[in-house]
């Protein structure tokens, strides 16, 4: 019976095996996927449409990764059935895999709502290589696109179709794009560098109705929005985010929320059942809660906790929170935590902000704590300012300072260096 | 200057990492330890070259962090448990398995900054390029990095860490 036994090879999966693999290097550890290939980069799909990227790139582990690290790989395999009184997995052509720990990291699936039309040849959505590998293949023939969604994930789409050429329009039902990590003058900075770019951006707006070619209906053709306009296009991207993928354990004792609800030891309540990436919902330490934070960064070390912990070594998660380092039409962004704090007056705000240079940043504080960060352009400190968020360090002496370029560690007193970077100073 | 070899293992297999660190109290600010980096890191690893006909001039990897009269360098402090590593989207930045060193491969690398925005130092930044990020690499090729074998006082020095 293998030891370990892992479900999903994402950020999570490959975290777990990594740490699994530090502490135990022998026992058995089997791991389930439905990809052929599944330790690649899911954020590098959209260099893959871009042709900025090839399959080799995007790999985030060598290709002998798991036969290094001695992981009997079941890759191009579904986990269908978990039955928890045995311990067993049924997998998709009729064998079990027996567990005597189990992570489940199956990750997200793309939430697409109901759309009339949305069954048409050209619709797509954007979260696995095997959908950048379709939309890829259909960009040579298509002159414009229509992305549904104006999140992370259309972004990322946005930008590489606009690199291959085609006339995009983005649709977002919020006032702005990327609401739910900037303000509104960050998400203008964006909406800017993309307008430039040639992209028609709609704010406001859903997609009521996906229309077909009149020569051909069951071909994309176009999409009527909300307002009632008629947008021509030969692709739809639906890229709205992800939700869980609760299938596995829906029938089980596995609670769940919109997620798995897990501790900080990423266990469920099933003793020996852990659960890591966006399948999960971990602990934002800036709201002082659990919820989804389908991040990448956040997946793998979430996995690292759990496989710790699954090899006997106690690890705790120290929390995550919103966090996102943006690269798209060249302007660099990093938001972490809060970015529309509510007015009720329990928060202060510090901001720089120069048009000329393009600079924007802003520290959003609760108790003289930061618990927001934007900085657009300006983001090679934010490390540190992120440093002292998750510390909960009260900056009241030097925020002033925060937003200076010049902020570094030699800003903070040799008293707090010492506290928060033991062993160094 | 002190000595500083790069890395072994003794008898009992106890990995001995070598790790730059800081004395602020000698450090007088001076820069020169972003200077012989820049040099180092450049493709002419001539000074005059480097600086005046190098385009774009190669980016220091240490950073002078001034704070009157506080002062001192900072460089990638090869984290064990390194944030930088775990938030990576492309396995650009690695732990190299024989060095124990995080090692930051520029042909993987997608310029998405996340490391920058982990990186508890502030220690990692974008090249000069600005297409991919940059960092200390410990100047494995020497036997001591520039910076620490050219500070003139004696603020950086190469130490020996029990794993």
């Amino acid at each position: 019976m293998p030891k370990y036994v892992i479900v999903g090879a994402s950020a999570a999966g490959i975290g777990a095996v990594e740490a699994i693999r530090e502490v135990d290097p022998v026992g058995t550890l089997t791991v389930i996927s439905e990809e052929p290939c599944p330790q690649y980069s899911r954020p590098m799909i959209s260099d893959l449409v871009s042709g900025k990227a090839n399959l080799e790139k995007m790999l985030c582990r060598k290709d002998q990764f798991w036969q290094k690290k001695d992981v009997q790989a079941l890759t191009g395999r579904t986990a269908i059935f978990l039955n928890l009184a045995e311990k067993w997995i049924a997998l998709d052509k009729g064998d079990r895999v027996s567990f005597k720990k189990l992570l489940i990291a199956t990750g997200g699936k793309p939430f697409v709502p109901k759309i009339e039309g949305a069954e048409k040849e050209g619709v797509f959505t954007f979260t696995t290589l095997s959908d950048a590998e379709s939309l890829a293949a259909k960009i040579e023939s298509a002159k414009s696109a229509l992305v549904v969604g104006g999140g992370l994930i259309g972004v990322s789409v946005t930008e590489a179709l606009v690199k291959r050429g085609l006339k995009v329009t983005m649709v977002e039902l919020k006032g702005n794009i990327l609401s739910l990590i900037l303000d509104q003058t960050a998400s203008e900075m964006v909406e800017n560098v993309i307008s430039n770019a040639g992209v028609t951006i709609a704010t406001g707006q859903t997609v009521q109705r996906i229309l077909g070619k009149p020569e051909v209906d069951n071909v994309v053709g176009g999409a009527i929005l909300t307002n009632g306009e008629l947008v021509p296009c030969d692709l739809v991207i639906i890229a709205i985010g992800v939700i869980p993928r609760l299938e596995l354990v829906s029938a089980t004792d596995v609670k769940t929320n919109r997620g798995i609800i897990v501790d900080k030891f990423m266990r469920t309540n099933v003793s020996d059942v852990y659960a890591s990436g966006d399948v999960a919902e971990a602990y934002d330490f800036v709201i002082g809660e659990n919820r989804l934070l389908p991040l990448w960064p956040l997946a793998q070390l979430e996995g690292k906790v759990a496989g710790y912990n699954m090899a006997g070594k106690k690890a705790e998660y120290p929390g995550g929170t919103a966090m996102s380092a943006l690269k798209y039409f060249g302007i660099p962004i990093i938001s972490i935590g809060i970015a529309n704090p509510r007015e009720d007056g329990t928060y202060e705000i510090l901001v720089k902000h120069q048009p000329e240079r393009n600079i924007y940043k802003k520290i959003v504080l609760k108790d003289n704590v930061i618990v927001g960060l934007t900085l657009v352009n300006e983001i090679e400190r934010a490390g540190i300012l992120f440093h002292l968020m998750k510390n909960c360090v009260r900056v009241k002496k030097f925020k002033q300072e925060l937003l200076s370029e010049d902020f570094s560690l030699a800003t903070l007193s040799r008293s707090l260096r010492r506290k928060l970077y033991p062993g160094e100073y | 200057m002190n000595g500083c070899s790069r890395f072994r293992w003794d008898k009992g297999e106890v990995f001995h990492l070598k790790r730059i660190i800081a004395k602020e109290e000698y450090c007088m600010g001076c820069g020169l330890c972003e200077v012989y980096c820049t040099v180092q890191h450049s493709k002419s690893k001539d000074i005059i070259k480097a600086f005046n006909r190098e385009n774009p001039r190669p980016l220091s990897r240490v950073k002078l962090e001034v704070h009157k009269p506080v002062s001192f360098a900072i460089q990638c402090r090869h984290c064990e448990d390194a944030p930088c590593v775990t938030a990576c989207l492309s396995g650009a930045m690695q732990r190299d398995e024989e060095t124990a060193l995080v090692t930051h491969n520029a042909d993987k690398c997608i310029g998405c900054w996340t490391c920058i925005m982990v990186c508890p130092y502030g220690a990692i930044k974008r090249d000069a390029s600005g297409k991919v990020v940059s960092k200390c690499d410990l100047c494995l090729e020497l036997e001591v990095p520039a910076c620490v074998a050219n500070c003139p006082n004696g603020a950086l020095l190469c130490k020996e860490v029990k794993t």
